[in-house]
């Protein structure tokens, strides 16, 4: 179990402000939805935290202690939007997933055939956690269908042992049907490894569903963070009531009759 | 269409590239030349070098095929022997140029930024000089000889091939992949190696390769000058260089080294194009078996039904190889009316939306039964841009980024109605106006890259209501909005259709947006319509099992976090998949027998609805829901 917290961030590019002084804390174990417009700064938060972004200031703390690489690897881990795009097509999924697991997963004095088995049973383990067939390891990611690819993204981002999860809008590229199946899985996930996760989502809808905490972001600044059902029930900013009223509903249809 | 190529292995690949015309040329050449390289100077060595001073400046003949030299040596016997150590010094000069120019352009991407920019400075004043002169000022630099040669031409071809390098590789680094290795603390050099060098590697090999043939070239024009290799050595160039002032007296050994260089040149721009094939995504398809047009009776009535203005019977989008995207749907839109059109990617959604605005991209063929919009025959008489309107997802690619927004909705009016300049300016704006852009007159005179994404995108509908459409066809065009932006857009749509009275075709994934604006939903599913029902029952009522598992599939508002979301278990069949059965039955709880044997019609279903399936929810054949289940357990077992 971990924690995120993150204390005064600022993101600049060149004179333009994307992020500004924001103070976040996603409590252990627990899920915090980061809600707000195009271009609140939503996705550039989430890319500082893993440090994909330039943070003029601020700190990223992951269980209090600041989130310096251990052993090369971050403790946490970005999962990307769109799963075409954050696949090496190169490499063979099981390649991709291998990559992010910890060196010496079986000690350095072990034969290199050892080794490698041992990396493939745990790439074979990881790809079954997502519900991909492991015989698809040997896979390039063009074989793979949107949903499948981005099940091997999850895959990967775990695989690293993160103590935190940012999942980057990770559904808004995949067809509905899929949608239910990726958010299932990542909900069954979290509460089975218990990492921290930042679900970062236009849709609020999804936000509900799946966080305990919802964050809002509005040109570059936090403006309201709390409890689910307290914000999206009594929401206290002009952004998040904004929001919730755009929500497109298949409710309407039935009011409209 | 994606293609979907199992065996896409580079070794399969490049097998496949090999057996065709080019790949052939090139293999026999590579082959060839490598041959003469080895053996040349092992069997005619001794003859190349054998000085015969009774056979001096001879023409051709039966003993010396290509005369003979000032010493009476065998030319034909000396440019076979050059062969070897041009190639060499070509190869090493190359060797030179590829690796330096690798080294160059990815260490930006890998080292610091302040290194990296420097880097990139050097290499930009370095292109900036022309090549010849590089290369003769590093002659001079390296002195005449061979090595120095060497050494000036591999390094003139630094600089232009690092350029490309670093433009490829700035476009990988900034791929997602790549974050994601870094995030995962991929370390620099594997960084490389893994993912940077295998994704630029293409268009590297094939300019490295042709650079080779130009590094021949070059290497020739120095040895020519004197400045490359020294006697007694000698390369085609020195040759060349030996033999032409004899050229109007013996012109086949003046010819014969310049030949050699030519098609020794060609071979390295065969070759690199071979390479390039294999490894690109764009190797050779089998080719596609000719199909005949085939003939389309069409039973259309006479004249339309009252209110209809779109009538689409048996619309079918074939692309090569017989894959059907959209197997025979038929619709009718009223005038004045909202339609959705829901489905997954890959349903056929957008393109049965194209086929109706004539748009099919290139290799897709469109037949119809009947093809109508309002008393004319689509497939003679194309209606976009005066009566039918086409909205895409994205707005900037719609519209041209070089172009004011007020000139490109001019253009509309000026190539359709025969307006004048003036009143396409005119006109423009007040459109502008009409989808409540504010300011109109001073946004007409601005570029595309000014607005904002909802603003484009109302550029976009502004364009649409240039002419007086009676249908708007909006394919997913909130999808790359924001929500609040969604919203306007959606709103903007229904007022548009209610001042002008067109009727729309929403076509969406997202049946929340498709329910706020729409009055019938279509929902299709591999290539067929499969249900036709009111927006007001959707949410309770639909009768398509598909339609159902679609709905219960997003959550909502009102969803309860503590249940699982519903999900459709498998994946849509590809075009040209599907079997007899319903396209839907594999992954149908519903599914029996029948329903793998025969593919349903859609069929009314109650009024104003229509559904395709053998056993629609909702009807008595729910009731042994149970049974059903375990029947299609044994049925797909």
């Amino acid at each position: 179990m971990s924690s995120l917290e993150l204390r005064g961030i600022t993101v600049r590019y060149g004179r333009f402000t994307a992020v500004e002084n924001v103070d976040l804390l996603v409590p252990e174990g627990t899920v915090t939805g980061l809600v707000g417009g195009s271009g609140s700064g939503k996705s550039t938060l989430g890319k500082a935290v893993v440090g994909l972004a330039p943070t003029r200031s601020g700190r990223v703390l992951v269980d209090g202690a600041d989130a310096a690489p251990r052993r090369g690897h971050s403790p946490v881990q970005l999962v990307f939007q769109n799963p075409y795009a954050s696949l090496d097509p190169r490499m063979s999924v099981g390649a991709s997933v291998a990559e992010a697991l910890p060196d010496g997963v079986s000690g350095r004095r072990t034969p290199a055939r050892e080794r490698r088995a041992a990396r493939d049973a745990e790439v074979a383990r990881f790809l079954e956690l997502v519900g991909i067939d492991p015989a698809r390891a040997v896979l390039t990611p063009d074989a793979l269908s949107g949903g499948q690819r981005q099940r091997v993204a999850l895959a990967r981002a775990l695989a690293a042992r993160p103590a935190v999860l940012i999942a980057d809008e990770i559904t808004s590229a995949l067809d509905v049907s899929v949608q239910g199946a990726v958010l299932n899985l990542l909900r069954r996930l979290q509460r089975e490894l218990g990492f921290a996760m930042l679900f970062i989502s236009h849709n609020l809808a999804v936000v509900r569903y799946l966080c305990d905490q919802v964050a809002v972001m509005d040109g570059g600044h936090l403006v309201e963070c709390g409890p689910t059902d307290r914000v999206l029930e009594r929401p206290e900013h002009p952004t998040t009531r904004n929001l919730i009223s755009c929500v497109p509903t298949l409710a309407l249809a039935e009011e409209a009759s | 269409m994606p293609h979907h190529d199992h065996d896409s292995s580079l070794r399969h690949r490049l097998g496949r590239t090999l057996r065709t015309p080019i790949g052939i040329t090139a293999l026999t050449a590579c082959l060839l030349v490598a041959l003469v390289a080895v053996l040349g100077p092992v069997l005619l060595g001794d003859r190349a070098a054998r000085i015969d001073t009774d056979a001096i400046n001879q023409g051709s003949s039966a003993a010396h095929l290509l005369g003979t030299d000032q010493l009476g040596r065998d030319i034909a016997a000396r440019v076979v022997v050059a062969t070897r150590l041009t190639l060499r010094l070509t190869l090493l000069a190359a060797v030179i140029g590829v690796g330096g120019g690798l080294l160059l352009g990815v260490a930006p991407a890998v080292v610091g930024r302040r290194l990296g920019r420097l880097i990139t400075a050097t290499v930009g004043v370095l292109v900036a000089f022309p090549g010849l002169l590089f290369l003769l000022f590093l002659a001079t630099i390296f002195g005449v000889g061979s090595t120095g040669a060497v050494l000036a031409v591999g390094l003139a071809m630094v600089p232009p091939m690092a350029r490309l390098v670093q433009n490829l590789t700035a476009s990988v680094a900034g791929s997602d992949y790549v974050a994601a290795a870094r995030i995962l603390g991929v370390g620099r050099f594997k960084m490389v190696v893994r993912h940077l060098l295998p994704n630029i590697a293409e268009p590297s090999v094939l300019f490295a390769t042709q650079a080779t043939g130009g590094i021949l070239v070059a290497f020739s024009g120095l040895s020519f000058l004197g400045l490359g290799v020294q006697p007694p050595q000698y390369d085609w160039g020195r040759l060349l260089n030996e033999q032409l002032n004899r050229i109007f007296v013996n012109p086949a050994a003046a010819l014969a080294p310049g030949a050699a260089v030519v098609l020794t040149g060609l071979m390295f721009g065969l070759a690199g194009e071979v390479l390039a094939q294999a490894g690109g995504r764009r190797a050779p398809q089998a080719p596609e078996p000719a199909r005949g047009q085939q003939p389309n009776p069409s039973e259309e009535p006479a004249t339309d039904g009252d209110g209809v203005l779109v009538r689409a019977c048996d619309l079918r989008v074939t692309f090569p190889g017989g894959r059907q995207a959209v197997r025979g749907i038929s619709l009718d839109i009223a005038r004045g009316e909202a339609v959705g059109l829901v489905g997954e990617s890959g349903s056929g959604k957008s393109l049965s939306a194209l086929a109706l605005a004539d748009l099919v991209p290139h290799p897709g063929r469109v037949t119809a039964g009947t093809l109508r919009f309002d008393g004319h025959d689509l497939r003679d008489d194309p209606r976009l841009g005066t009566e039918l309107a086409m909205v895409f997802q994205d707005p900037m690619a719609s519209l041209n980024p070089a172009l004011r927004v007020g000139r490109q909705l001019a253009e509309v009016a000026e190539v359709h109605l025969g307006a004048s300049r003036a009143q396409g300016a005119a006109r423009a704006v007040d459109r502008l106006r009409a989808v409540r852009i504010p300011a109109p007159e001073r946004r007409a005179r601005q570029r595309p890259h000014e607005y904002s994404g909802g603003m484009r995108q109302r550029a976009v509908i502004a364009m649409g209501l240039m002419g007086e459409p009676k249908l708007i066809i909006a394919d997913e065009p909130t999808t790359a909005l924001d929500v609040a932006v969604q919203e306007q857009v959606l709103d903007l749509l229904a007022e548009v259709r209610e001042d002008s009275g067109a009727a729309l075709l929403l076509i969406s994934h997202d049946l929340a947006v498709v329910a706020q604006v729409c009055d019938r939903v279509l929902v299709m599913y591999a290539g067929r319509i499969v249900e036709d029902l009111p927006v007001t029952a959707l949410l309770g009522g639909a009768a398509h099992p598909y339609t159902r598992a679609l709905v219960g599939a997003v959550p909502t508002m009102t969803t309860d976090p503590g249940t699982e979301l519903a999900t459709i278990p498998g994946r849509p069949p590809e075009p040209g998949e599907t079997g007899g059965g319903c396209p839907f039955a594999p992954r149908c709880e519903r599914a029996r027998e029948r329903c793998h044997r025969t593919a349903p019609e859609l069929s009314d279903f109650g009024p104003d609805r229509q559904v395709a399936c053998w056993f629609p929810v909702g009807t008595a054949a729910a009731g042994g829901s149970v049974a059903a289940t375990s029947y299609a357990a044994e049925a797909t077992s």
